[in-house]
This record gives structure tokens, C-alpha cells and sequence, in this order.
């Protein structure tokens, strides 16, 4: 893969509001859901029901922008048949591509919708060139989001193999696991990305004040304290300290965000063909500000790879709005590892 | 019902994985899963080793499988994996979509609990490109085992992840060098010095997960001895312990000797209780929270 002159930017769209701010803001495509645990962002409140949806592609196309459903959780036998209908009726919405994670529903799709477009979502693990080549060969999967947890070295490695253009994530809440590999949500509550589309949620989170400060927990589990001064963070089950040999501190991650302009350019020149926000939990206005800064510093990376920076008022805009306000490049950057 | 020893998760050293595998040739285990499955960079042995230690396996008549790396990030690896898969001898466990996409239809094969196999679509496709035998993702319930049995594609052994800690999440990340401080391209090889890996407590004392390199494992045993009956009853195939340093011949003989209906699976309980050292769990199996422990514990039977 190379560069096509074109790297899309992939914003979250969580609400109707979302959506149009990510599309007023530049976007050139969001993701949504449906309003279930069909999706990995199964939060209350969150989402669209089959009329919104369709008022909200309406809406997306009129201004140039294009549409992804996510139904990206794994269904059981006992789920199978309304996962099976929530792909039905995204079929029926001129939506642009269909995010899916679970091989039995790809099949299902390409059978039944030839000429539906797939993308594999994050939520399918796929990390190498050969596991890409697994889904298009089966499914015809058009692109693959990667997982968060390949060095920059790693992602250029594979686009010189990939067979399916390549997502990646560029900004929002970091998962330090290998997304659709991980289930310590539902080892601690029952419920995980993979089964529930949730992580940590927050109907199992209870604060409590306490002497030495306020403690936050997940099904009884104590996951943090906080000093009285100190900003306490949501309960993220990986993002807590916890005692390992004797020392308190963030044994799997710290509170921050993953910010890819320092390598906006490399990615760009690999040929990534789109740079996706994380964050369809969070609020119209976050969408606003992130989708506007990375718009700006998309179109300057592709006008001029060899010369682009990043400026300075995009990082603090997007530190602001940062889980732990801050960043890191995560994977994409040894050192992290 | 066979019984099975699942990969060594931690890091062993050269001398113990060899005498390990010495006594598991006079263990009452069917199948044995060999190789590294964690972290690429732990080559204490390769793969010729691996090849003898199938060898021996084999002559003492077990089945050796030949279990791949669950996450694959470089090119490398992805080489290893293929000298793995064509090693000529052995069936592979696949535990990535790239070790399958490798087998299928070039020699059967048989699907890791890291490959998410939810529903009978899935567990179909995979049976149709080679699969013989596939082992339960572990978050997953007996409801839910039940239903895929019920459509389980001819000549597909099933098996079921029954006793150790629970293999939860892997990452890009080693927390094990993160503990020491040690960035992972310099991790000098620390989490050789866990072989049962690093307890992680909340800052109550809980104990509630266990380090190993970059997998995060329970922190407490799931142990299904109690359900051995309703398994069996389920049509499992396999039931699979996964190997620890402390009393694993005892926690076979106690298993071996309940699925040949020559021990109560409450006396298994008590017998089995000193090898956990943070307690045991079985909360997946029953559909809830995995670290809950819902059997009534053995202390309150005989209480």
C-alpha cells in the first residue's frame, strides 16, 4: 500500500450531536453503533436507534461525509439470530462500510450482502499481514483496523504486505491490551468488550470518601485512591495502581491518551489510509475540538509531509481534552513498550 | 474425557522445562501443548528442543500439539510461527488468525483459547478449514458451551480450560519489566525469576492479578473439579490444566483419578486446595464474573 494523496480522518459518533459536530468539524468519515450490545460501545445513553441511524446517514452524506456501523462485539448462539438482524437492518441504511469483528457474522454478511463493504474491526485482534490476508480471503475485508499495540516499525511492516487498506488509531482513551484479547472487564464484573461492547462500566463503579482520600471501585474491587488534592480519573480496571512487589503504582497504564501527530507523517507516508478518534462515549464538543485540530493537522501532513511539525496549539487543544491530559504514542513508540 | 497439560505460560528455565517434561511422560495426561505462547523473545528453547521433548512425549504415548505465539507484532515471528507450523511431525495449536490462515487446509489443527470462537458460524468456518479440536475461549459459560455442542461440526473434539490461572489479556507491553523498571527491549530476561509470575494486589491486599511478561493472568485459580460430571455430560472432549510450578503431578492425579470416577470431586477440592495459593474461582463457568467463586467451597461443606 501506498500513499493515495488522501488520509482519512474516522471520528466517533456516539449521539446525533456527535455526529454533526464531527461532520461539520471535517471528518471524513465517522463510526456509529446501534443502540445495544451489538457494538463495542454498549454505554447508556449512547448510540441510535434504526430511525436515527438513518436520519444520521442522511445527514453525514449531505455534507460529503461517509457512514461506518460497528456491530463488533462476538455473539453467542443465544444473541446470534438479533446480531444477524442488527446486520440486516444496517444493510437496508446506505451506510458506507460495516465494522465487524466476529468471523461467523462476516461470513454471515458476505453471503447475504456481497456488496456491503467490510472492515474488520480492532475488535478481531488482526496484527500481521498474514492474519489480514485470513479476512479478506474469507471475507472480503476492504480494511483492517490494527489493535494498539504495534511499534510504528511494526505498522510499516506490515503496509508493505497488507492485502486490505489500513486503519489506525490516531487519537483517544488508550486500551493497553490487545483489543478483542482481553477480559478482565468481565473477570471483575461479567461483562468485557468482546460479549458486552463495555469496559469497566460504570453501573459497577462506586466512589467512597475515605480518611485517606477518595477511593474509586469496580464490583468491590479497589482499583485507586485518590489524594484529596490529586484529580481521580475514571476507574478503567488497567489504568488503577495496584501494589506488585512491594510498590503502588500504575502496573498496566497510566491515565493518558494516545496522540499520533509526532508521526503523522511517517504513518501517512506508509500509505495508512485513515487516522481514526477514539471516543464515541465522550461529548459533541470533545468531538468538535478533536475532529477540527486533526483535520488542520491531516491536510498539512498531506500537503507537505517532509516539512510538517506539529503545532504546538494542536497538542494543548488535544491534551485538554486527554484522558489524564496527557499523551503518549503508545505502541507506536519502543520506549512505551 | 482426555486430559490435557496446556502450554507453559511462564518462563522456565532450560533445565526445568526439560524435567518437567520428563515426569509429564509418566503422567496420566493424554495431551501435552508444548512451545512458547507468551513472549517470542523467551528462547531458552527452540525448536528442535521442542521436537525432542514431542518425541519422547510421543514414544510414551501422549499426543504432543505444538502450540503457536498469541500475539504476533513482528515479521519475524511470523517466519518462526511458519518453521513451527511446518515442522512435518506435530498438529499445531493455532492462537492468532495468522497460525490459521497458515493451516488451513494443509494439515489439521486445532483452534487456541485465544482465538475467539463465540457462536456455531465461527466454530463451522474453522472446522471446515482444517480444525479437529478447539478449546473454549475462557470467558465463556456452560450455557453457552451447551448451545455450541448442541451444532458442534462432526469429528470436532471440544476442549475446556478447567484448572489454573486464567490466561486474561495479553498486550504490547511487558509488565514484568515495567515492575523492574526495565524497558522492554532490555528486559534482561526478569520474569525468568517468576515461574508462577508476579502477584498484582489492590492496595487492600486483595490478591487480584498475576503478572507474566506481557499476559495478565488471574489472580486467583479457576478450578472447575466440581463440574467434571456436568463436562463430561456436555460431551467435552478434553479437559485442559495449565501447568504451574507447585503440585502439578498431584493436581493431575486428583483430576485424572475424578474423571475415572475413582475420587468425590469434594475430596479433589481439599485435595487440591494447597496448590492455590490465592484461592480459586469458577465464576465464568457459571455465566458470572469470572473471579467469583460460586461452588460451595469444600471448608463449608465439611464445616
Amino acid at each position: 500500500m501506498l500513499p493515495t494523496g488522501k488520509m482519512e480522518l474516522v471520528c466517533p459518533a456516539g449521539s446525533m450531536p456527535a455526529l454533526k459536530a464531527a461532520v461539520d468539524n471535517g471528518a471524513d468519515a465517522v463510526y456509529l453503533g446501534f443502540r445495544d450490545g451489538t457494538n463495542a460501545r454498549n454505554f447508556p445513553g449512547l448510540n441510535f436507534d434504526l430511525d436515527e441511524a438513518r436520519r444520521a446517514v442522511s445527514y453525514a452524506h449531505q455534507h460529503g461525509a461517509r457512514v461506518f456501523l460497528a456491530i463488533n462485539t462476538y455473539p453467542r448462539p443465544a444473541q446470534w439470530q438479533k446480531w444477524c438482524r442488527a446486520v440486516d437492518q444496517a444493510a437496508t441504511l446506505g451506510i458506507d462500510a460495516l465494522i465487524l469483528a466476529d468471523p461467523g457474522l462476516m461470513d454471515y454478511t458476505a453471503r447475504t450482502y456481497p456488496d456491503l463493504r467490510l472492515h474488520l474491526s480492532v475488535q478481531g485482534s488482526a496484527t500481521s499481514h498474514e492474519a489480514i490476508d485470513f479476512y479478506v480471503r474469507h471475507f472480503g475485508v476492504r480494511r483492517v483496523v490494527l489493535p494498539r499495540v504495534l511499534s510504528l516499525t511494526q505498522v510499516q511492516n506490515i503496509m508493505r504486505r497488507a492485502s486490505a487498506e489500513v486503519e489506525v488509531f490516531g487519537f483517544g482513551s488508550l486500551c493497553v491490551m490487545v483489543e478483542g484479547r482481553c477480559a478482565l472487564s468481565s473477570y471483575v464484573t461479567g461483562e468485557s468488550p468482546n460479549s458486552n461492547g463495555v469496559c469497566s462500566p460504570a453501573k459497577h463503579v462506586k466512589w467512597e470518601e475515605s480518611a485517606d482520600g477518595r477511593r474509586s471501585r469496580l464490583k468491590g474491587v479497589l482499583i485507586d485512591v485518590y489524594a484529596p488534592d490529586e484529580p481521580a480519573g475514571y476507574p478503567t480496571l488497567c489504568k488503577g495502581r495496584f501494589e506488585v512487589g512491594g510498590n503502588i503504582y500504575y502496573a498496566m497504564e497510566e491515565p493518558t491518551s494516545l496522540n499520533v501527530l509526532a508521526i503523522l507523517p511517517e504513518l501517512y507516508r506508509a500509505g495508512v489510509a485513515a487516522i481514526k478518534v477514539e471516543g464515541r462515549q465522550r461529548s459533541p464538543a470533545y468531538v468538535a475540538q478533536v475532529t477540527r485540530t486533526l483535520r488542520e493537522a491531516i491536510d498539512a501532513c498531506v500537503a507537505d509531509p517532509e516539512t510538517f511539525s506539529p503545532e504546538v496549539r494542536w497538542v494543548s487543544v488535544l491534551d485538554k481534552v486527554a484522558e489524564g491530559r496527557s499523551h503518549t504514542l503508545g505502541a507506536y513508540s519502543r520506549p512505551w513498550q | 474425557m482426555k486430559l490435557s497439560l496446556g502450554p507453559i505460560q511462564y518462563f522456565w528455565e532450560r533445565e526445568r522445562v526439560l524435567d518437567f517434561y520428563a515426569s509429564v511422560a509418566e503422567a496420566p495426561v493424554d495431551i501435552v501443548y508444548l512451545g512458547e505462547t507468551v513472549c517470542s523473545k523467551r528462547r531458552a528453547l527452540r525448536l528442535t528442543d521442542w521436537l525432542d521433548i514431542s518425541g519422547g512425549l510421543a514414544a510414551a504415548g501422549k499426543e504432543p500439539v505444538l502450540s503457536t505465539l498469541t500475539l504476533i507484532e513482528a515479521e519475524s515471528e511470523i517466519s518462526h510461527m511458519r518453521t513451527i507450523v511446518e515442522n512435518g511431525h506435530y498438529d499445531i495449536e493455532a492462537n492468532d488468525m495468522a497460525a490459521i490462515s497458515m493451516m488451513e487446509n494443509v494439515a489439521p489443527f486445532v483452534i487456541g483459547p485465544h482465538v475467539n470462537v463465540y457462536n456455531s458460524r465461527t466454530l463451522d468456518i474453522l472446522a471446515r478449514l482444517g480444525a479437529r479440536r478447539w478449546v473454549m475461549p475462557v470467558e465463556l459459560d456452560r450455557e453457552t458451551l451447551a448451545a455450541l455442542q448442541s451444532s458442534r461440526p462432526a469429528n470436532l473434539e471440544t476442549e475446556v480450560f478447567v484448572y489454573g490461572r486464567l490466561p486474561l489479556s495479553f498486550s504490547a507491553r511487558c509488565f514484568t519489566a515495567r515492575a523492574h523498571k526495565l524497558p522492554k527491549d532490555e528486559c534482561g530476561f526478569c520474569c525468568a525469576n517468576y515461574p508462577e509470575g508476579m502477584s498484582l494486589k489492590t492496595r487492600e491486599g486483595q490478591s487480584f492479578l498475576n503478572l507474566n511478561g506481557i499476559q495478565v493472568q488471574s489472580g486467583e485459580t479457576y478450578n472447575l473439579v466440581n463440574e467434571i460430571g456436568e463436562l463430561q455430560a456436555l460431551g467435552v472432549d478434553v479437559l485442559r490444566l495449565s501447568p504451574q510450578p507447585q503440585g502439578m503431578f498431584e493436581i493431575i492425579d486428583v483430576f485424572r483419578r475424578v474423571m475415572d470416577g475413582q475420587m468425590e470431586s469434594s475430596v479433589a477440592s481439599g485435595m487440591l486446595a494447597p496448590y492455590q495459593t490465592a484461592g480459586t474461582c469458577d465464576g465464568y463457568w457459571r455465566g458470572a464474573p469470572g473471579m467469583q467463586r460460586l461452588q460451595t467451597s469444600y471448608e463449608a461443606l465439611t464445616e
